[in-house]
């Protein structure tokens, strides 16, 4: 499809929810707009695509109280704006668009947070991506270091980069349209995705991606989309193992629900963002106590999301509900680094070959 | 001469009048302010309490003419039973003389002290002597008098009695002229005002020197005349008890059973053989030691409370929100009479009121309305029990604000009933500290209290309800002005949607694909009936409901539709046309009301 034939596409949708609202104001009826639910409580397991979907659940905002009213008002103001970038064919970022609507008085948006989110309900009612209306997000610095040669296309032409030796200790940087990117070719074996910049460096120091053929991902915290994407790609495209290697504490649990099952705030782009064969390496709540990790006392913040993890159905496994249990009943949490404790190398020469032999990867 | 001698010759008996004289301010005529207000509240109590007795609906007169620089004319007129003419020198010239004294039950006036007292005070100030008009009935003239005190021996002095023409058929008539000043005018008025809230079956006109005040009667029935009880022996004293038993010729235990309420064989019994006295003893010559005897006897016998059903008129619930209605508007009041109680062996009911809002001031404190058998009580405010017991309750509970007494826009009316209020002074200003009584105050508030929190809350509700409703309402226009823009037509009308959002009834014509529509929403909480006028060129025979009328004006059809319609309901009347035409409601407050006429 061209791009302008998609461009007509996402003005049309636009012109459609305008249009909803305009007929319903037009017969008198108090404008509303219908959304799946977007909580833990609405997700539900897709057989085929092996990942975690928005259920049928649906939640009616309709324009009868303030926050509301205000609510679709700031829709109408996004809708707006897009059409118009679409119209001018530009384009824009979400933190540019968040402070385009300095300028719309009622409807401007008071975080980023609220901007973004409001992006990614129109993605679910116009099942288009946000770079459909010429949105992307800011670069978010993730990178990748291992044995795989890629190309890019960038507005200047193809590049071609080999993500050992054509690029820096910093690793190559993951661009925001990772549909730009072309795996040209590989020597891994599995890929692992870290979620601290502190054991990305570890391992890239300790050279664990030359003696185990493994492409290294630093996921910084929350992986953005695109970080996301290229997991996919590496495990659907070239049959890769993907691995996750977070903190030991209920948010880094999430971090890797949403590589592997999809995340609850993006559940409508699932299919294109999760790696439901991903595996979780650590730390694991009993590897806190098999190794004698340095720990943190559990908060209360801590506490209460590993409650809510045993209700969330992506953590609704046998092995997540004996580590969750483990964990509230240790009542510590302990980081990546901790390891450091038994050395600088312990954890690329004992704990990962160890964890990696016993998850059939190496 | 000796010097006990010599005193002897001073010594000598003092008249009540005299008596008087000197002490004017026990009775409220402390200063010539004052003494205007004591006057008027004397006579109009006098008038009411005659008026219950005789079963008629009060039309009262309060005149005040300023005849001289410093003298004013007091005149007070009723339609009452009259006095009969040998007794009028007495009742308005005699200081201490009246009916009501010695029984036992609920009245406004009851020393017989204060209207001759007035008599006395204008002859003491002006030297004009009392004109009193009476009439008892249509067989019989009217009487009138030109009475003064003689002081010294408190009897009534009769300048002039005269037969005349009266235009009432039965009344009292009185006007009474001394030194004064009306610079307590807003206390007279709320004098009147008060009694008009605790007695609505009385209609007071007024006429304050030249200028005129009406309250009209919200209550078509009389009040029920409260009938005497014989005393209780609890509470009874020594001297009572004496002079009873002085003046009566039974036996002991007769005497007992006759003379108190609530006494029986077994009391009488019990009550003697605790005294040690003969039952068969004659009451009239006992030995004072044998009278404290009885007396402490008939303290320790437990007799059940008086009977108050009859001794007692409280002004009940329903009366008193009339009462209150007619002479406040306001947003809320509630009132509350508590069953009655015993303090002393004296039977007594209390009743309270609280209304909010309206008209009430919204800053400082609460308004207290005070009433012993149901008369207002004006001064001394601070000094009396029922503003003690609305001090101590904890009016912070309730949503309101408390220094001492609740502030705010907030009335609390309290009346205190009893065949014995016990008062501070004889000026009956206040009413002295009485646990009992304070107790059943305390509670009646409180019970109040509870109801005007829930309206305030309900009220707050309601409040934020519509400020939200007004937030939405402030943000559709622009939402329609933006979806109109994106789409490229007129931002859509948001009346219909704001109407919605505000609850109030929307009634749309449309006219579409050669039908005409025309449709009610009813978003109100309430039930609307409401009647549709469309006004077109379309005969409308075939509407579906059929109008209820239609009229051929010219080339037009007038119809007609009326319509009930329950909260959050909807109805509609639907017919072949095509003409605009017209439309207009009625029937319901265009406050809540929205008519759109869509093509």
């Amino acid at each position: 499809m061209s791009k302008e034939d998609k461009d007509r596409i996402a003005d049309a949708k636009l012109y459609d929810i305008a249009d909803k609202w305009y007929q319903q104001m037009q017969n008198a009826a108090i404008p509303y707009i219908s959304l799946p639910t977007r909580t833990k409580h609405n997700i539900e397991y897709d057989e085929g695509t092996e990942v975690w979907k928005y259920g049928d659940k649906e939640t009616t905002r309709i324009a009868n109280s303030s926050k509301s009213a205000l609510h679709l008002l700031k829709m109408a103001y996004v809708v707006g704006f897009l059409k118009q970038q679409l119209r001018e064919n530009r384009s824009s970022t979400l933190r540019e668009m968040y402070y385009i609507s300095e300028s719309w008085k009622k409807a401007k948006f008071s975080a980023q947070d609220e901007s973004n989110h409001l992006v990614e309900d129109l993605e679910i009612i116009t099942e288009l991506s946000r770079e459909s209306f010429h949105l992307r997000p800011e670069d978010d610095g993730a990178t990748v270091y291992g044995p795989l040669k890629i190309r890019e296309k960038t507005r200047r032409g193809d590049r071609e980069m080999h993500c050992q030796q054509d690029v820096g200790e910093g690793g190559y940087p993951i661009p925001n349209n990772v549909d730009n990117l072309e795996f040209v070719e590989h020597d891994a074996k599995f890929v692992i995705a870290m979620e601290t910049g502190g054991m990305y460096a570890r391992l890239m120091e300790n050279g664990f991606d030359e003696e185990y053929d493994a492409i290294l991902v630093h996921l910084k915290g929350q992986p953005a989309r695109s970080t996301r994407r290229v997991l996919r790609r590496l495990n659907q495209e070239l049959n890769l193992p993907v691995v996750v290697f977070t903190d030991g504490d209920p948010w880094s649990y999430r971090i890797f629900a949403s590589v592997a099952y999809g995340s609850i705030k993006a559940a409508h782009m699932s299919e294109t963002l999760a790696t439901p064969g991903a595996q979780f390496i650590g730390v694991q709540p009993s590897d806190i106590s098999n190794y004698d990790l340095p720990s943190d006392k559990l908060t209360e913040g801590d506490i209460a999301a590993l409650k809510s993890e045993l209700s969330d159905p992506r953590f609704d496994t046998d092995y997540w509900k004996t580590q969750i249990n483990l964990q509230l009943k240790l009542g510590l949490k302990s980081e990546q680094q901790a390891f450091a404790a038994r050395g600088l190398d312990f954890v690329t020469k004992e704990y990962l070959p160890a964890r990696l032999s016993e998850m059939g990867i190496i | 001469m000796d010097l006990a001698e010599e005193l002897a010759t001073k010594q000598r008996s003092i008249s009540v009048a005299e008596f008087f004289e000197k002490n004017k301010h026990l009775l409220g005529f402390d200063s010539p302010t004052r003494g205007i207000i004591t006057t008027i509240k004397e006579a109009v109590d006098n008038s009411l309490d005659a008026c219950e007795e005789a079963e008629v609906l009060p039309d009262i007169y309060v005149g005040i003419k300023r005849t001289d620089k410093d003298v004013y004319r007091i005149t007070v007129e009723d339609n009452g039973p009259g006095i009969v003419p040998k007794q009028v020198p007495f009742v308005f010239g005699k200081l201490l003389y009246g009916s009501r004294f010695h029984q036992i039950k609920q009245s406004r006036g009851q020393q017989g002290i204060g209207i001759s007292a007035a008599v006395l005070y204008a002859q003491l100030t002006t030297g004009i002597p009392t004109t009193v008009i009476s009439r008892t009935g249509h067989t019989s003239k009217a009487n009138r008098f030109l009475l003064m005190i003689k002081t010294e021996e408190n009897e009534p002095q009769i300048l002039k009695q005269e037969e005349i023409d009266w235009d009432r058929m039965h009344g009292t008539r009185v006007e009474i002229e001394f030194k004064s000043s009306l610079a307590a005018k807003k206390r007279l008025l709320d004098y009147l005002r008060y009694t008009a809230v605790v007695n609505p079956h009385a209609r007071i006109r007024a006429d304050i020197d030249g200028e005129q005040y009406n309250f009209e009667r919200a209550s078509e029935e009389t009040i029920f005349a409260p009938k005497a009880i014989a005393p209780h022996p609890h509470g009874i004293e020594f001297g009572t008890l004496k002079r009873m038993a002085e003046a009566s010729p039974l036996k002991l235990k007769e005497f007992l059973i006759e003379g108190f309420s609530r006494v029986g064989d077994k009391n009488a019994d019990e009550i003697l053989g605790i005294s040690g006295l003969k039952p068969d003893r004659k009451a009239a010559g006992l030995s004072s030691e044998d009278m404290k005897k009885l007396l402490d006897a008939m303290q320790t016998v437990p007799v059940p409370p008086p009977p108050s059903s009859q001794c007692l008129s409280p002004i009940t619930e329903e009366k008193i929100i009339k009462g209150i209605d007619k002479e406040f508007e306001l947003d809320f009041v509630r009132s509350r009479t508590r069953k009655s109680q015993v303090f002393s062996g004296h039977p007594f009911i209390v009743e309270a009121a609280i209304g909010y809002g309206g008209k009430l001031e919204t800053e400082g404190s609460a308004q207290i309305l005070r009433f012993a058998n149901r008369v207002p009580l004006l001064y001394q405010q601070g000094a009396c029990l029922i503003t003690n017991a609305v001090s101590s309750v904890n009016w912070k509970a309730y949503n309101l604000s408390q220094q001492g007494i609740p502030i705010g826009p907030v009335l609390i009316l309290v009346h205190v009933a009893s065949t014995n209020v016990p008062f501070t002074s004889e000026s009956k200003d206040a009413i002295a500290a009485i646990p009992e009584i304070e107790k059943e105050i305390v509670l009646v508030l409180q019970e109040l209290g509870r109801e005007l929190k829930n309206y305030l809350s309900r009220r707050d509700k309601n409040k934020q309800q519509e400020e939200r409703a007004r937030a939405v309402c402030s943000i559709l226009p622009d939402i329609a002005a933006k979806v109109g823009e994106i789409v490229g037509k007129p931002a859509p009308d948001t009346t219909p949607l704001e109407a919605q959002i505000m609850r109030k009834v929307v009634v749309k014509k449309r006219v579409l694909n050669g039908k005409v529509e025309i449709s009610v929403n009813n978003y109100t909480r309430n039930p609307a009936t409401l009647t549709i006028y469309n006004m077109s060129e379309d005969p409308a025979a075939d509407a579906k409901p059929k109008p209820d009328f239609v009229d051929k004006i010219g080339d037009e059809y007038n119809k007609l539709w009326k319509v009930e319609i329950d909260p959050e309901s909807f109805w509609k009347t639907e017919y072949s046309g095509s003409s605009h035409g017209s439309i207009s409601v009625r029937g319901v407050d265009e406050k809540f009301l929205v008519v759109v006429d869509l093509f």
